[in-house]
C-alpha cells in the first residue's frame, strides 16, 4: 500500500497539472479579467462598501457584516473544537498509570523579568490590533489569538500553575461560551427590534450617540469581533493548558 | 506580484515541505513546519492578502507549533520514519 | 512560449506542494509525520485560492485610504453643508449647492476581497482541527504506547482477537 501510494500521488499530480495548464478553460495567473475576479459580488464588495457601512477595510466588512452567519458558526467551530479537546483528554485526580512528566527547571531570572516587560505591551497590541480591525489589517481572530498566546507565554517562563492563578481553567470555559453569547446577542437585538436576525443597521435606535444605520453597522461589527475575541483567546489557552499537562493541568511544560 | 521574489519564495517552499517529512528528529520537524508556515505567509502579504498574511503569521508561529511541540513533549521524540 | 510559462507556474508549484502534502499523509508510518502532512496540504490549499485573488501588479490591498474619507457619502454630505465649501468648486455660486456625489472605488485598483475572507475561516477552523488531532494522538500513545502506524495495527488487531 504504502509502495503504491507514490504512483497514486503521481497520477493525481498528473491530472491536476494538466487541469491547470487548459490554455482555453483556466485563467491565467493574475489577470483582472479572470470570472473569479469580474463576478458582480466581488464588484459590489469593493464599490459599495464604504457606502452600506463606513467601514475602510473590505474583508473584515465582509466578514462581520455581509457574511456574519459564517463567522458566528466559525466561532461556534473554536468552541467545540476545545470541548472536544476537554472531554478527550481530561482527567480528574491521580490516574497512576504512565509517567508523570514534568519539565524539572526552576523559573529563569532573565527570562522572568524579561516577560515581565513583555507581556503587558502583547496584551495591550492585541487590543489595538482588535479596536482597529476596522482600517487596517486586525479584527477579532488575529487580536484574539494574540492574546492567548500572551497567556501562553506566562504559563511557559513561569509555569502553568502560575498562569492558572490568574485564569483559571473554569473562568476560560465561561469567557468562551460568554463570546459566542455575545455575537449571537447582538443577532438577537435586531430581532426584537423588528429587523432579521444579525442586521445590526436597526440597532441604532438603542445605542446612545449612533444616529444613521451605517454608524450602526459599525458598532455592531465592533462589538462583534469583541465576543470572537473572547472566544478564540480563552480557548487557545485552554488546549495549549491541556496538550501540555497530558490533561492533569498541573505540571508540564 | 512581483515575479521574482514570488518565484525565490516559491522555490523555497518545496524543499522546506519535503525536508519537514523526512526528518526523523520530530522536534525538528516542527521547527522546520514553522518556518514552512512563515514563508507562506510572505508569500501571501507580498500578494496582497494582509488580512490572511497577519493570521497565519499569528497562528503558525505563536498556536500552531507551540501545540505540535507540546505533544511531541509528552509523546516519543523520534520517529522511525 | 515565454508567456506559457510565465502565466501558469505559480499554478504548478501549487500542484506540486498539493502533492507533497497528500504523499506525507498516504505514506508515512508515524502519526505526527501525517499530521505535518494534513497541514502543508491545507495551506498549499489556502494558497491557491489567495492567489485566485491577485489582480494584476498595480492593484492596491483591499483596504480603502485615507480611512475612506475620498469614497463615503458622509463625508461628502458633511463636506455639503460645511460654510467653507465654495473653494472646491468654480462653477456654483452661493452657498445652497447640491450634494456633490462621492467617488466610486475602481473595482480594478484593489485586490478582490472574496477568497480572502474564505480563507480566514479556512485557517481558523484548520488550527481547531489540529489541535484535536493532537489530542486524540496523545490520548493513542497513553494507551497503547506507540505513535508508529504498524505497530499501532498490530497491537489494535491483537486487542480485537481477545
Amino acid at each position: 500500500m504504502k509502495k503504491l501510494s507514490g504512483i497514486i500521488v503521481l497520477i493525481v499530480g498528473l491530472l491536476l497539472l494538466y487541469g491547470v495548464s487548459d490554455p482555453d478553460d483556466f485563467p491565467s495567473w493574475g489577470t483582472p479579467d479572470s470570472p473569479a475576479n469580474k463576478s458582480p459580488v466581488s464588484q459590489y464588495f469593493i464599490t459599495d462598501t464604504i457606502v452600506d457601512t463606513e467601514v475602510p477595510n473590505m474583508v473584515t466588512a465582509v466578514l462581520a457584516d455581509y457574511r456574519g452567519y459564517d463567522t458566528m458558526f466559525e466561532t461556534v467551530v473554536i468552541f467545540v473544537a476545545g470541548l472536544g479537546i476537554f472531554s478527550v483528554v481530561r482527567v480528574f485526580g491521580h490516574s497512576g498509570s504512565g509517567r508523570v512528566v514534568t519539565a524539572d527547571t526552576k523559573p529563569d531570572m532573565i527570562i522572568t523579568n524579561t516577560c515581565r516587560l513583555l507581556i503587558p505591551v502583547i496584551q495591550l497590541f492585541a487590543l489595538y490590533v482588535l479596536a482597529h480591525g476596522h482600517s487596517s489589517p486586525g479584527g477579532g481572530f488575529q487580536g484574539g489569538v494574540i492574546l492567548g498566546a500572551s497567556f501562553i507565554l506566562v504559563a511557559l517562563a513561569w509555569d502553568l500553575d502560575t498562569a492558572l492563578k490568574r485564569f483559571s481553567e473554569k473562568q476560560a470555559i465561561i469567557c468562551a461560551g460568554i463570546g459566542i453569547l455575545i455575537y449571537a446577542g447582538f443577532g438577537l437585538a435586531s430581532v426584537f427590534l423588528g429587523e432579521e436576525f444579525l442586521n445590526y443597521g436597526i440597532i441604532h435606535r438603542i445605542l446612545p450617540g449612533v444616529d444613521s444605520p451605517e454608524m450602526a453597522r459599525y458598532y455592531g461589527m465592533l462589538g462583534v469581533e469583541i465576543g470572537v475575541m473572547f472566544t478564540v483567546a480563552s480557548v487557545m489557552f485552554l488546549i495549549y493548558g491541556l496538550l501540555a499537562t497530558r490533561g492533569r493541568m498541573t505540571g508540564g511544560l | 506580484m512581483i515575479f521574482a521574489f514570488d518565484f525565490i519564495i516559491l522555490l523555497f517552499l518545496i524543499p522546506a515541505a519535503i525536508i519537514a517529512l523526512q526528518l526523523k528528529d520530530l522536534l525538528a520537524a516542527a521547527m522546520v513546519f514553522g518556518i514552512y508556515s512563515f514563508l507562506m505567509c510572505l508569500l501571501w502579504a507580498e500578494m496582497g492578502a494582509v488580512d490572511v498574511a497577519f493570521t497565519e503569521a499569528a497562528v503558525g508561529a505563536g498556536v500552531s507549533a507551540v501545540f505540535m511541540i507540546a505533544t511531541i513533549f509528552n509523546t516519543k521524540r523520534n520517529s522511525s520514519d | 512560449m515565454e508567456e506559457f510559462i510565465h502565466s501558469r507556474f505559480n499554478y504548478w508549484i501549487y500542484v506540486i506542494l498539493m502533492m507533497i502534502g497528500l504523499w506525507g499523509m498516504i505514506s508515512k508510518n508515524n502519526l505526527i509525520k501525517k499530521l505535518i502532512g494534513m497541514s502543508i496540504f491545507q495551506t498549499a490549499i489556502i494558497l491557491f485560492y489567495v492567489s485566485i485573488a491577485v489582480k494584476s501588479e498595480t492593484a492596491n490591498i483591499p483596504i480603502l485610504p485615507h480611512h475612506g474619507h475620498d469614497f463615503s457619502p458622509k463625508v461628502a454630505l458633511a463636506h455639503a453643508d460645511s460654510p467653507y465649501h465654495e473653494e472646491d468648486h468654480g462653477d456654483h455660486n452661493g452657498h445652497h449647492t447640491h450634494v456633490e456625489t462621492p467617488k466610486v472605488p475602481d473595482p480594478d485598483g484593489y485586490a478582490n476581497p472574496l477568497p480572502h475572507v474564505l480563507m480566514l475561516t479556512a485557517i481558523v477552523v484548520g488550527v481547531a482541527t489540529l489541535g484535536l488531532a493532537l489530542a486524540i494522538t496523545q490520548k493513542i500513545y497513553r494507551e497503547y504506547g506507540t505513535l508508529e502506524e504498524d505497530e499501532l495495527l498490530e497491537k489494535v488487531r491483537a486487542d480485537d482477537h481477545d
